[in-house]
């Protein structure tokens, strides 16, 4: 039923002692259903059925099953995933697998090279999503994720896993807004203590230089 | 040489009224013109009507599949089956082919030749019964004297293939099943069978092409002279209705089939095409007993106004046909099922009674001449009858407010 839709009441249930005309319950019950059949054909908020694979109900922004990741721009190079493995720990199914991305000389490039979860084992408890500092991880609002292959066609690399910030911002609006304002917030925070780190290291250095002046000049004094 | 000898005799006329009779028809002027012997154009045309019948009847059973299913679902406010075809017209032959390549399960405990027999065995009464029942004017494929007999006779021959389909099963679920359906059959066949000996009283016959024969004319120029429109006529066929609900196994009596309690009745150790003869005989037995009640008390193939002659009998009884099954479908989509205690009270001591009345009621209204003097004295007979049975049984069986100790 839809919410603006009353629910019709029924009569009180007949009180002890009193009669009414036999049968009288049977036509009311009759009168209910036939009024059904007959406005179930023009009146459009009676019928409440959604044709499924033609039609799909909105789904609400708390719905959430399998996890996916999220990148900003380009997902080969700008995933926020720093492959930590914190999700991976903290998997209570152990679902998540994760190899961690190294350059030739063996040094973290702090992206991950495999990052699979396996769809047959996740539970969608959305641990994962709660823990990962790096706004990486959220629950998807996928449902159509039928496979006639069981096991490759429920193993999710990083190809089917990684989605857009635009993809998590439309699935839900309210918690991506929080999470880019926040990101936001912190990347200037971070370029201003940069930008106040480069112009302390600039002004220390003027300092130096002045000082030294200072010094040289006084050398020089001294030494006339 | 032989086939240039053989002699057509003109085509015989087909009137709007003998329409259905067209395949017989054909079928013996063909078999004539070849020359064939005369009691193998009788065979022929008996085989052919019959086939008519059941042809017709088997598509009404695939239509009535659909249709139930439509109307159920509106009256839920549901859309009903709307994938194959247009509308969900092909959901019969979807049907009927997922039915045919189901597997066939015979329980290891189950008499396997009775197991057999019984789908098969509640087909052929309700095929049978279908024989008798005059469509129209002239399409009476089975002109019998004793039609009305007849019908019973064979009618009663479901209860016995329910009872094989049961005990043949081996299994609980089924003898549960069919022990609810005997009882339950027996009981409604009781007031089934005096409701329709009031008829018989009145029309004095029980051939049943006569019986609507008797119900032709119109009182007062327009109220047609049909059994229901009398005081006898309408108690009597109002039980015949909810009798004939009960014999079909229809909801809210389909107890021998409550799918909550029992799985499936007498049906449950039955899959593939045993299971689809099985609904098949159900259905075939409900336009029977349908198409039974509009013989005895709406007319039969009579018009219902007068004037309307124009339009070939056979098709106002499939109209009231069409009628008397939505009523069906629509009380099914209403009542919940009847608990057996209240559905055997209800008939031994409501319909039973008030059937009874009806017989004294019949041959009062027959004896008064059938006009102002009969309404006086046979009204009051079954209305304070009604009454005390109603009021009696309401007093004591009705459902009175439930106050909750603890909820609420």
């Amino acid at each position: 039923m839809n919410q603006n839709t009353t629910i019709e009441r029924l009569p009180a249930p007949r009180k002890p002692g009193r009669w009414s005309i036999p049968g009288w319950g049977l036509l009311q019950g009759l009168a209910v259903t036939g009024r059904n059949m007959v406005e179930s054909y023009y009146k459009k908020e009676r019928m409440t059925t959604i044709q499924y694979p033609e039609e799909r109900a909105p789904i609400s922004p708390n719905f959430r099953n399998f996890p996916f990741l999220v990148y900003d721009t380009d997902p080969a190079a700008d995933l926020r995933c720093t492959a930590c493995s914190i999700c991976e720990k903290e998997c209570p199914p152990q679902c998540i697998y994760i190899v961690l991305d190294r350059d030739e000389n063996g040094k973290s490039l702090k992206r991950p090279k495999v990052f699979d979860i396996d769809l047959s084992v996740c539970m969608n408890c959305g641990i994962c999503a709660e823990v990962c500092p790096f706004d990486s991880i959220y629950m998807d609002g996928e449902y159509e994720l039928s496979t006639d292959d069981r096991f490759g066609g429920l193993l999710f690399g990083l190809d089917r896993l990684a989605k857009s910030a635009d993809y998590h911002m439309k699935l839900r609006p309210e918690q991506a807004t929080e999470v880019m304002a926040r990101r936001k917030a912190e990347e200037e925070k971070k370029a201003a203590a940069a930008a106040a780190k480069l112009a302390k290291a600039k002004a220390d250095a003027e300092a130096k230089a002045k000082a030294a002046a200072e010094v040289k000049t006084e050398e020089k004094g001294e030494s006339e | 040489m032989s086939l240039l000898a053989v002699q057509f005799a003109p085509f015989p006329q087909i009137t709007r009224e003998a329409l259905p009779l067209l395949p017989k028809t054909l079928v013996e002027w063909l078999l004539a013109g070849f020359g064939a012997p005369e009691w193998l154009v009788l065979i022929a045309g008996f085989l052919v009507a019959a086939a008519t019948v059941v042809g017709v009847f088997a598509g009404g059973f695939a239509l009535l599949s659909l249709v139930e299913r439509k109307t159920l679902a509106r009256a839920q406010n549901r859309i009903g089956p709307n994938r194959a075809g247009w509308f969900g017209i092909l959901q019969p032959v979807a049907d009927g082919i997922k039915m045919l390549t189901k597997e066939d399960i015979v329980p290891a405990k189950a008499e396997k030749l009775l197991h057999l027999l019984a789908p098969i065995m509640i087909v052929v009464p309700s095929i049978l019964a279908l024989g008798v029942i005059p469509y129209g004017r002239e399409w009476i494929p089975v002109p019998l004297e004793l039609g009305l007999l007849f019908f019973f006779a064979v009618g009663a021959m479901t209860e016995v293939s329910i009872f094989m389909a049961g005990w043949a099963s081996g299994s609980k679920f089924p003898m549960l099943g069919a022990m609810r359906a005997i009882s339950q059959m027996v009981s409604y066949e009781l007031p089934l069978m005096i409701c329709a000996l009031g008829v018989v009283m009145v029309s004095g016959t029980l051939s049943l092409p006569d019986i609507v024969d008797k119900q032709g004319g119109f009182h007062l120029g327009f109220i047609p002279a049909w059994n229901l429109f009398t005081p006898w006529g309408l108690v009597a066929g109002l039980l015949f209705y909810v009798c004939s609900i009960a014999e079909a196994n229809r909801c809210p009596f389909d107890l021998p089939e409550g799918e909550s309690e029992i799985v499936a009745g007498h049906m449950t150790e039955y899959s593939g095409f045993k299971y689809a003869l099985f609904f098949m005989g159900e259905y075939l037995g409900l336009f029977a007993i349908s198409g039974l009640g509009i013989t005895l008390f709406l007319g039969g193939w009579q018009a219902p106004l007068p004037g309307l002659d124009f339009v070939p009998s056979w098709i106002w009884f499939f109209a009231k046909l069409c009628a008397v099954i939505f009523s069906f479908l629509w009380i099914r989509a209403t009542f919940p099922r009847v608990r057996i205690d209240q559905l055997m009270r209800f008939a031994w001591l409501c319909m039973i009674p008030m059937a009874l009345l009806t017989l004294p009621a019949a041959a009062i209204w027959h004896f008064t001449g059938r006009g102002f003097l009969s309404w006086v004295v046979t009204v009051p007979l079954l209305l304070i009858p009604w009454v005390i049975i109603t009021v009696i049984y309401n007093k004591r069986l009705a459902p009175t407010l439930r106050t909750y100790h603890f909820a609420e």
